[in-house]
């Protein structure tokens, strides 16, 4: 398409546009009939308009899937729940808040609490009628769910840990303003979920002086990295900042723009994509950089075709170049030339660590993000403990797991002590190729899910344990990310091996990504199932344990061996082989 | 034709006069007249609009689809349909109303695949309703398959193969080679969709000279023999179908079973009920065989002939329920004085205390008789009565039909585990083929008004929804004017919201006008259906006021007393009325019979 077609964006009028676009335009600034909807006592759901904007107050309704077709069959309509889901921008979190959130999840969640791969946390199971109550008790413990989801700038990625030094304090909290600043501003979700008076509001630019009446055409996500470290995956952001610290200092980031993982089976035009740098900003223009990218996607993204809504593809479509002047033009300044920067990896850096002023954080592998007591694994009971005792914050990281941050020196033997108790870091759920794995949530709750994920993979992860033993690279990291399907929730396209679902027990299988997640993997094997999967891994990994080059990762060599092609951009992903 | 005894039909719904002229109408018919008038008044009742006209036969598309592919082309092909002159209806398979499809003749089907080969989650029920044994033979009917797919699974277009196989199994006949699409589907697809519909094209002749309204009207007529099935010859009704209402997690078990009653010329109508002979469990009668010390083959002469011992006490015999009756015969056989004593009259409260606690073959343990003759043991027995069961079903909406709601019967005593013989033997020992004998007995106290137009509130909490279950489809099938309001409870929302999704459905219809659910484990506080009675006592009192017919169903100790206590209260404080006055209304109400009562 030419630069300046507009016939799909918000220029059109809303007949012309998804019907989305209606429902928002026509939702009184995400109203809706939430309420109407919540006081229907004959059904446990809401109606699928209502869904649509619950999303943007941060909640998704389910039913447990288990039970579809059971319940069917029995008459009764599906088991609706509803997933919440908090905003947590930098993934910082207070010991106070996590006994709440911990109590919350008893109360009226299924007894767990899920850590997501964008650093916050979810409720599952949440009944209709217990909704409100969820809302609120998140109110008092000073969190909230404002666009956790919907088509809006989700919560803000930055996994730095504000203890570790003076550099990494101030990312953490230039992360917060963005995520403060791009807030949406209508009054929905207090009126809602916590009864607030409704003042009449005065004019439509007021309401959302950012977003307007439609929002963005498709969710949109930011997020913040310092070197070496990439754990938040900055290229599989809409927007990503690289902090570039200089001499101790910092003094501004690298802007890189159109990331993205999500894309659709049999549908070549969509696919991963990974961010292009296009330069760098002072610290003090982070925000105005932020919001008027939003701004472009805003006025040029697609509102048609909500698969190719996303700011990739409005890059991808109109070139770089184009994007870059538009910024410019929209700042009224130039960014200036990249920084030198070097990434070393995108995974945690787990057990013990000391920061400038002596304190002490401990990264807590935690399997897919998945808190809850099982037999005598009881992760739930044993963070509890921690959390009552530990004075200090919790740091959801990128990965799924959790970082203990802010031990005082004299308490470290009383946190190392309860860890070693509840067993949390004994082998099973520790080996090297399970502390680099991450799985989706996917059945029995994700509506969009087509195969198991977070269920199944710590199984297929034994087998796999099992075969990297023999060939005796048992202790060599690989990255191994699965999905329940093509959307990509754990960023598998960025995986040395990747996982997304086709359909009960059938998976693709992806190759070939970067170690640091600089570059996308590419698909390998097509809708298939265990038994396939691990005669084709098996002879791979033992051949890479004999030819590997020194620190040679997993990903670099399936392709220097022409397994699979490097991937060189997003629009490749797809191309044969 | 059947016409001239027409006058006597049990059921015949005609007036004296109506009777009469159809009679001097039919008689002298020649076969194609009849043919015609069969067409027309079927016409008359398909499409109450244009009466007259014989309308040309539909082609009806359904489709079977998850993310949109089969939808977006069923409705592509029903405006080809359209272009190329053909009247043509997409559904959903999941909004497809079963019953139609003996109706249909051109049958157009577009289905995904999903999960491993199974049919898309919106169509499952439809695809099993199919391939069950319920599914109505098509033989006249004219039907292809387009199938969608990925060929990269193992099952490839699985779902679209067993429609095509089934529909012809069911006699129908493919006019259309399937075609199997693979996820580049859309060239093949529409290829396929405008070939078939010039093979279609064809067969449209007009609904009128389509043979299977005979069928129909000879099928009314069959129906219409009055049943003379009862207590003694009761007709032996296959199970289609055994159905647990109650969600996972659940404290009950409310079972849904569905009987076939074809060919047995059984009629019904709503409010009436099915009364089943049940079988004692076969543990209880050995317990009682050993406790005896009795020889199960034992011959003897049975209520029914000649039978064994255990045959008499599984079939013929009350052995569970302890009676008066029996402890004084009891008495007697054991000799006990103690027994006597109880049984004297005088503390029948306490005896009948005693007695609810414990089982005969308890009874036998504490007062032990020694060489009882079998013939004399059964003698002190009561026959095993039927259990009555409000039927859940309309015989027009489920020809050949009975359903049933039935309360899975398991308590504690202080003496032990207990559970009801007749509906524990339908909830745990019988299963979909078996058999069961049943009959009907007619309920005149609690039918539908006459008058289609007339608002209706019914009251059903837990098994007492099952009548108006069977009200509703009537009422949906007479297209029925008159405005309905349901009151059900049970315990709770997520496990015991018996027949939800079909209330749920029938009120996005508009034909439940208003639905309002009580559950009383849910919340802090119990609700009951009077507490929801209470709560919009105007609205109520507005109906009843505009001649609405009020129905309770279901526990007469508790529910049933509540809810008539909050009926005159209502009828009191919002007609100001005085007690009296209140209790004069609601007699009134009972007198003109818009206020009725199926209560156990
Ligand atoms: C919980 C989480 C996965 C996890 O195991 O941690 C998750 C879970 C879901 N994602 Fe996601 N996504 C999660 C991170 C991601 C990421 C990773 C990231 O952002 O870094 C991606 C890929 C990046 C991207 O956006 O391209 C991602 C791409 C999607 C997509 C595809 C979007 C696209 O552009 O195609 C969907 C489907 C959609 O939006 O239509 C989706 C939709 C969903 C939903 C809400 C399913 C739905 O729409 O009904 C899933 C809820 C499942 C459940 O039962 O909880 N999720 N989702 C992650 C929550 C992050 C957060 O806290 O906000
Ligand atoms: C007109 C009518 C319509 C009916 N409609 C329905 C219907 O639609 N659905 C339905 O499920 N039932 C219905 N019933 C009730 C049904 O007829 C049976 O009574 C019921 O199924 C129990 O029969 P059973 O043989 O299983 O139990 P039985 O063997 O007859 O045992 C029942 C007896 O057990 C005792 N008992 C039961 N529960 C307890 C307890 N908790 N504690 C102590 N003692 C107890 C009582 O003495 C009770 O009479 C209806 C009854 C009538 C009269
Ligand atoms: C989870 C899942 C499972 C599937 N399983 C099968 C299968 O077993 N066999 C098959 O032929 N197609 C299968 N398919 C492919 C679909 O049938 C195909 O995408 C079709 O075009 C979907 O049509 P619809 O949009 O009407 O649902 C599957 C698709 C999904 C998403
Ligand atoms: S990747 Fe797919 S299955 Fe997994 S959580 Fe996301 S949407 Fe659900």
């Amino acid at each position: 398409m030419t630069e300046e077609d507009r016939s799909r964006d918000v220029s059109q009028p809303l007949e012309r546009l998804h019907p989305n676009e209606r429902l928002k335009a026509g939702s009184n600034y995400l109203r809706g009939t939430i309420d109407e909807g919540l006081a229907d006592a004959v059904t446990g759901g809401i109606s699928e308009d209502d869904n649509q904007l619950l999303k943007f107050h941060g909640m998704y309704q389910q039913d447990d899937r288990d039970l579809r077709s059971e319940r069917r069959r029995q008459k009764l309509e599906p088991a609706y729940q509803f997933m919440v889901r908090v905003r947590l921008p930098g993934g910082l979190c207070r010991t106070r808040q996590w006994l709440d959130l911990d109590k919350l999840a008893h109360d009226y969640g299924n007894g767990s609490l899920r850590l997501t791969t964008r650093q916050t946390f979810q409720f599952h199971g949440v009944l209709k009628r217990d909704l409100k109550r969820t809302v609120q008790g998140l109110n008092a413990a000073l969190l909230d769910t404002i666009a956790a989801c919907g088509d809006d700038n989700r919560g803000v990625m930055c996994a730095v840990n504000p203890h570790e030094s003076a550099v990494h304090a101030e990312v953490q909290s230039l992360a917060k303003t963005v995520s403060d600043h791009l807030l949406p501003r209508t009054r929905a979700w207090h009126e809602i979920w916590l009864d607030e008076e409704r003042i009449a509001d005065s004019g439509d630019e007021k309401v959302e002086p950012i977003y307007g009446v439609t929002y963005l055409p498709r969710k949109f996500k930011i997020g913040f990295a310092v070197p070496p470290v990439n754990d938040i995956d900055v290229y599989s952001q809409d927007i990503g900042f690289i902090a570039i610290v200089e001499n101790g200092e910092l003094s501004g980031f690298n802007v890189c723009a159109g990331g993205g993982m999500g894309r659709t089976d049999n549908e070549p035009d969509t696919y991963p994509r990974l961010a292009d740098v296009i330069g760098f900003c002072r610290p003090d223009q982070v925000v105005d950089t932020a919001e008027k990218i939003v701004t472009i996607q805003r006025d040029y993204g697609d509102r048609v075709d909500r698969k190719r809504a996303r700011m990739k593809y409005t890059i991808d479509d109109r070139g770089v170049d184009w994007f870059k002047s538009k910024l410019e033009a929209r700042l009224g300044w130039s960014l200036q030339p990249a920084r030198e920067f070097r990434f070393e990896h995108n995974g945690d850096r787990y057990g013990w660590l000391q920061g400038d002023n002596g304190f002490w954080h401990y990264t807590l592998f935690i399997e897919n993000g998945r808190i809850r007591d099982e037999g005598n694994y009881r992760l739930m009971t044993c963070l509890r403990e921690i959390a009552r005792v530990h004075g200090g914050d919790f740091l959801l990281t990128p990965n799924q797991n959790l970082n203990i941050t802010g031990i005082s020196p004299g308490r470290r033997d009383q946190i190392e002590d309860l860890i070693r108790e509840c067993g949390l870091c004994d082998p099973d759920h520790y080996s090297v190729l399970r502390r680099n794995s991450m799985a989706c949530v996917a059945f029995p709750t994700c509506g969009l899910a087509m195969a198991e994920s977070e269920r199944y993979l710590p199984g297929l992860i034994t087998k796999l344990e099992h075969i990297m033993e023999t060939a005796g690279i048992g202790d060599v990291p690989v990255t191994v990310r699965m999905t329940g399907c093509p959307n990509g929730c754990v960023r598998p396209y960025l995986a040395e091996i990747g996982f997304t679902g086709r359909g009960p027990g059938k998976y693709d299988v992806y190759l070939g990504g970067g170690f640091h997640g600089q570059r996308l993997n590419k698909p390998w094997l097509d809708n298939v199932d265990e038994k396939t999967i691990l005669e084709q891994l098996a002879p791979i990994l033992h051949r890479y344990a004999r030819e590997r080059h020194t620190e040679e990762p997993f990903g670099d060599f399936v392709i220097r061996a022409g397994y699979v092609p490097e991937v060189k951009q997003g629009r490749d992903f797809n191309s044969d082989y | 034709m059947q016409a001239n005894s027409l006058k006597h039909r049990s059921n015949n719904p005609l007036t004296p006069e109506q009777t009469e002229l159809l009679e001097r109408l039919a008689a002298p018919l020649s076969p194609e007249q009849a043919h015609w008038i069969a067409g027309y008044l079927t016409g008359i009742h398909a499409s109450p609009q244009t009466p007259s006209q014989p309308t040309a036969t539909p082609l009806t598309i359904l489709y079977g689809s998850e993310s949109g592919n089969s939808e977006t082309l069923a409705e592509q092909a029903r405006r080809r349909a359209e272009e190329t002159g053909l009247s043509a209806r997409v559904f959903d398979m999941a909004d497809y109303r079963r019953r139609d499809l003996r109706d249909e003749r051109l049958i157009m089907i577009i289905t995904a695949t999903h999960g491993e080969g199974d049919p898309p989650d919106p169509a499952e029920d439809f695809y099993h309703f199919l391939h069950s044994r319920k599914a109505p033979k098509l033989a006249g009917v004219k039907f292809a398959v387009l199938a969608l797919g990925d060929s990269s699974y193992e099952h490839f277009c699985q779902t679209g193969r067993d429609f095509d196989n089934r529909l012809e199994a069911l006699g129908a006949e493919r006019i259309q080679e399937r075609v199997d699409c693979d996820v580049d589907y859309e060239d093949s697809a529409h290829a396929w969709i405008e070939k078939t519909l010039s093979a279609f094209a064809g067969h449209t002749e007009t609904a009128a000279s389509s043979p299977d309204n005979i069928v129909s009207l000879t099928e009314a007529a069959k129906r219409a023999e009055s049943t003379v099935y009862g207590k003694n010859n009761p007709f032996p009704a296959e199970i289609l179908d055994s159905i647990n209402l109650n969600g996972r997690g659940s404290d009950k078990e409310t079972r849904h079973i569905e009987l076939d009653i074809a060919g047995s010329g059984m009629h019904y109508e709503p409010g009436d009920v099915a009364c089943i002979l049940p079988e004692n469990h076969p543990d209880i009668v050995n317990e009682l065989i050993d406790t005896l010390g009795m020889d199960a083959s034992a011959s003897i002469h049975g209520r029914n002939g000649e039978t064994t011992l255990e045959e008499a006490l599984r079939r013929d015999h009350e052995i569970t329920a302890v009676t008066p009756p029996f402890i004084q015969a009891w008495a007697e056989l054991a000799d006990s004085a103690t027994l006597r004593e109880k049984a004297a009259d005088g503390n029948r409260r306490q005896l009948l205390a005693w007695a609810a606690d414990r089982r005969i073959a308890d009874v036998l343990r504490e007062y032990p008789a020694t060489n009882v003759d079998a013939a004399r043991f059964i003698e002190t027995l009561r026959p095993l009565l039927p259990r009555d069961y409000s039927i859940a079903s309309s015989l027009n909406a489920n020809p050949d039909e009975i359903h049933l709601t039935v309360a899975a019967v398991r308590y504690h005593t202080e003496l032990g585990y207990r559970e009801g013989v007749a509906s524990t033997w339908l909830a745990d020992r019988l299963e979909p083929g078996d058999t069961v004998p049943v009959y009907i007995k007619r309920n005149k106290n609690f039918k539908l008004p006459a008058d289609q137009g007339a608002p209706v509130i019914m009251v059903g909490p837990g098994t007492g929804v099952a009548p108006f279950r069977a009200f509703l489809e009537e009422r949906d099938y007479q297209e029925a004017g008159g405005k309905n309001w349901l009151f059900f409870g049970d315990r709770r929302f997520r496990t015991d919201f018996l027949y939800q999704i079909e209330w749920q459905r029938w009120l996005k219809d508009g034909l439940l006008t208003r639905l309002e659910v009580a559950f009383s484990r849910d919340g802090q506080e119990k609700v009951y259906v009077q507490d929801r009675m209470r709560e919009h006592a105007r609205e109520l009192y507005d109906w009843l006021e505009a001649g609405a017919y009020f129905y309770v169903c279901g526990d007469a100790e508790y529910m049933a007393p509540d809810v008539h206590r909050a009926l005159i209260e209502i009828v009191r404080d919002q007609g100001g009325l005085s007690n009296e006055q209140a209790q004069e209304y609601v007699k009134q109400l009972q007198r003109d019979k818009r206020y009725q009562r199926d209560v156990y």
